[in-house]
């Protein structure tokens, strides 16, 4: 069945759901089964607007919950399809069961994941939550700041995801409505260039293949369970930054667009540097350049690959700074942010290791202002000067009532 | 297997059927096709039984019943003629007995550890129906 081409202008103005959208559309998907969830709806409804509209061969596979939904997602997948959804909040905490068979069953699934707070209390807006509950289940994680790599990023998680050195599911992370719902500028690639990028699909294993019979799903206990467990952590570890850098430079190659595994910016010199992710990071970027004017030598690191965790690219990006601020934006229930503690990781057995202190922000939507981020600069200036954390190691900024700070 | 290393296995536990092509299976008796090491056919799950049937040949009048009933494909039949049970993968369900239809039945239901010899030696006579 033939299906029909879509004709877009170079930049076309898409807010983050809709430029998914088009990456679904563009990559030509199989499969998408999907129960919507605001703010991520308008991805798998627009995919299922070009599928009625004959831009796309594939199925939508309507299910009741989102736990059926990955579910459905898995077994097109092991059929052997080119398969995505995408979900948010509560619904990606209900798929997170599922989650870890995609990746234990190494199956290339895309899941877009349009960032917001869990309940409760019930709250629709953006904040991290719903990906840091992601961070251990095995799958790939990339981290969009704006609806352009939102965009691009789809397109480079199929190409990693469905190498067959790699063979693990991914997600493409954007906030909720600071992205997925803020139109801008996207510069768009035609059909036929986009669909060469990520290519054919090529089936491993699948069960379609009626001559080579395979069992997909099975149970091992404590003889063979870890083995299996030891295999895939090995590869998401060696195998996935590779494969990740190379995509990222072909797609260079091709848009002129560049990706790296970490976000630099203004880090030549730095002495303060704020590591954090999504929109956040156009914001400190801003602010970072504003501060320099000021006379403090101010950079910003953004995380573009959260899984794997690239702990040694982030020391290197982070080299010579005297004072990092990690943001987190999830409550951490009880602990350092994932961030601070990630950072510590990978900073405590360098030779010089910087004064490193956590903020906890932003959650259920609460914006992060400039006014918040010159606050953090001024105060990891403080922190160099005095030659130590002058505060306590976690502060949550931007919350009403008497100043909190932990640890 | 015993000593096969993390390094060893193909990726998503994922387990296959047959050595190479599955080919003509359906023409190609159980027992002639190229199951793997891992494919459950090779598995013994004997000791999930707790009773297990027993077959008495004399009475049996091949109408395939327990073949077809049989969730576990463990009765073996050979040219439509019932000759045996897979004792590797029979469970021990009890539901060959229930729909075998011969007077005596060519199938009950024994404990495991019961001798077969015995018992066919001492199998139910032919129940006469009062009218």
């Amino acid at each position: 069945m033939a299906f029909d081409k879509m004709e877009l202008r170079d930049i076309e103005v898409w807010d983050g759901n809709f430029a998914a959208a088009q990456a679904l559309r563009q990559c030509q998907i199989d499969v998408v089964a999907a129960y919507p969830i605001t703010p991520s709806t308008p991805i798998v409804e627009g995919y299922a607007k070009f599928l009625a509209d004959n831009y796309v061969e594939g199925e939508f596979v309507m299910v009741e919950s989102e736990h059926a939904a990955m579910s459905g997602c898995i077994g097109a997948a092991a059929a052997g399809g080119r398969v995505a959804t995408a979900t948010s909040s509560q619904g990606f905490a209900l798929m997170v069961e599922t989650l870890y068979q995609a990746s234990g069953m190494r199956l290339p699934i895309v899941l877009n994941v349009v960032n917001r707070a869990l309940a409760a209390p019930l709250n629709v807006n953006g904040d991290h939550s719903d990906m840091y509950l992601g961070r251990d289940s095995g799958w790939i994680q990339f981290d969009s700041y704006s609806p352009q790599e939102a965009y691009d990023l789809n397109f480079i998680a199929f190409k990693v995801a469905e190498d067959h050195d790699v063979r693990l599911p991914a997600m493409v992370h954007q906030d909720g409505f600071m992205t997925s719902h803020t139109a801008q500028g996207v510069k768009t690639m035609t059909d036929d260039v986009a669909y060469s990028f990520v290519g054919d699909f090529k089936p491993m294993n699948d069960m379609l293949d009626f001559e080579h019979p395979v069992t997909h799903g099975v149970q091992t206990e404590e003889d063979w369970h870890f083995e299996h467990k030891a295999r895939q952590h090995n590869d998401m570890m060696t195998k996935v930054m590779p494969k990740i850098q190379t995509a990222f430079d072909d797609f260079e190659a091709l848009t002129g667009r560049k990706y790296n595994i970490v976000e630099r910016y203004d880090m030549d010199d730095a002495d303060v540097t704020v590591v954090c992710m999504g929109t956040s990071v156009e914001t400190a970027r801003e602010v970072a350049t504003e501060m320099r004017a000021k006379g403090i030598k101010a950079g910003v690191i953004g995380i573009r690959v959260i899984r794997p965790f690239p702990f040694f690219e982030i020391a290197e990006a982070l080299k010579g700074v005297k004072a990092i601020a990690a943001l987190d934006r999830s409550a951490p229930g009880g602990a350092p942010g994932m961030l601070f503690n990630e950072l510590a990781g990978c900073l405590f057995n360098q030779a010089e290791r910087p004064l490193l202190s956590g903020y906890v922000y932003g959650l259920g939507g609460r914006d992060l202002t400039k006014k918040h981020l010159v606050d953090l600069y001024t105060e990891l200036q403080t922190n160099v000067d005095a030659g130590k954390v002058t505060t306590q190691l976690q502060q949550f900024i931007g919350v009403r009532g008497p100043k909190l700070a932990f640890l | 297997m015993a000593n096969t290393g993390w390094d060893e296995f193909e990726i998503g536990a994922m387990l296959r059927t047959f050595e190479g092509e599955a080919g003509d299976i359906a023409g190609t008796l159980q027992e002639d096709r190229k199951y793997t090491e891992n494919s459950s056919f090779s598995a013994s799950v004997a000791d999930w039984r707790l009773e297990k049937p027993i077959f008495a040949k004399d009475f049996c009048i091949d109408c395939q019943f327990c073949w077809i009933y049989c969730p576990d494909m463990s009765i073996i039949s050979r040219d439509k003629k019932m000759i045996g049970i897979d004792m590797d993968h029979c469970k021990g369900c009890g539901i060959c007995v229930e729909v075998c239809p011969t007077n005596p039945k060519s199938l009950l239901m024994f404990p495991e550890q019961a001798d077969e010899e015995a018992e066919l030696a001492q199998w139910p006579a032919k129940e006469t129906k009062e009218k």
